[in-house]
């Protein structure tokens, strides 16, 4: 019976500029930062209320895991925004989004209310996006 | 995107947004809630009422978690606990090591040395802390 999920892989371009990206302007948490070999770097980040789900910043370059060809069409794709990430959530959407909007976070959404609740919608430095609501 | 005015009230929000920014950078000077008030131009009482309502937290509270929070980055560097203390905005050491063990449980100088412990962890078996299947697509696990 699978119990729970602990790691999800956003794939970014640059792992030293997602991580300026998700601690420094969404305020999220490192939670593993381990050198790995010569110029590898496993790099997990979580959302301050949310430590057991590890989101694995994943850098996309052609090495053991990307050939040069998968490597040069993911970044393509992510880069055309492409690629939707998953929903984060927050108590209060507007003071959210009006601090994102002042660490120049490109929104393509603003706040709207939907039917499941108030929703935006940014994108991460690399062009994936997330929606950002507050539900109910 | 054009500016445009998404939801009422948009000028109290950005008011408010705009202390938790000055907060989040002035944490290491002597700054009060009368300060943050002035900087958000309200009215003590009432920024203080919209901020709780906002972040959950009043400003003093919310400028105590953030030195605190401060402190562990600076101890996870490996930075001295007399230095951390000055560092994030404290006069005394005492009420920095009170506060930091009731808000964190341990004291700064436990907290400091079990981040080293996991840091040199991470550092000589990094693999421990890695789902084999990365590890192995990334070629991690050759010898």
């Amino acid at each position: 019976m699978i119990t729970k999920m602990t790691h999800v892989c956003v794939y970014v371009l640059n792992q030293k500029r997602a991580y300026d990206f998700y601690i420094n302007k969404l305020g999220f948490k490192v939670v593993i930062d381990a050198p790995m070999g010569d110029d590898g770097r496993w790099l997990t980040v979580c959302a301050p209320d949310q430590p057991d789900l590890e989101i694995t910043l994943y850098p996309v370059s052609a090495g053991s895991m990307f050939t040069k060809e998968t490597a040069q069409a993911m970044t393509e794709l992510i880069k055309k925004g492409t690629f939707g990430c998953g929903v984060f959530t927050c108590k209060d959407i507007f003071a959210t989004y009006e601090e994102l909007k002042a660490k120049d976070v490109e929104f393509t959404k603003l706040p709207k209310k939907e039917f499941y609740g108030i929703e935006a919608i940014f994108k991460d430095d690399s062009g994936n996006w997330f929606s950002l609501a507050q539900l109910g | 995107m054009t500016a445009v005015e998404p939801y009422p009230k948009v000028y109290l929000y950005r008011r408010i947004v705009q202390a938790k920014l000055f907060i989040d950078s002035n944490y290491a000077s002597a700054i009060d809630v009368d300060n943050i008030a002035d900087e958000a131009f309200f009215s003590k009482f009432h920024f203080i009422r919209l901020f709780k309502k906002v972040y959950g937290k009043t400003p003093h509270q919310y400028l105590t978690a953030v030195r605190i929070e401060k402190a562990m980055a600076l101890l996870n560097a490996n930075v001295p606990v007399s230095d951390v203390c000055c560092m994030v905005g404290f006069d005394s050491a005492s009420s920095f090591t009170g506060l930091f063990k009731r808000l964190v449980g341990i004291t700064p100088s436990v907290y400091g040395a079990r981040q080293q412990h996991i840091k040199a962890t991470m550092m000589h078996s990094p693999l421990s802390f890695v789902p084999g299947c990365f590890a192995e697509k990334n070629g991690w696990l050759k010898e």
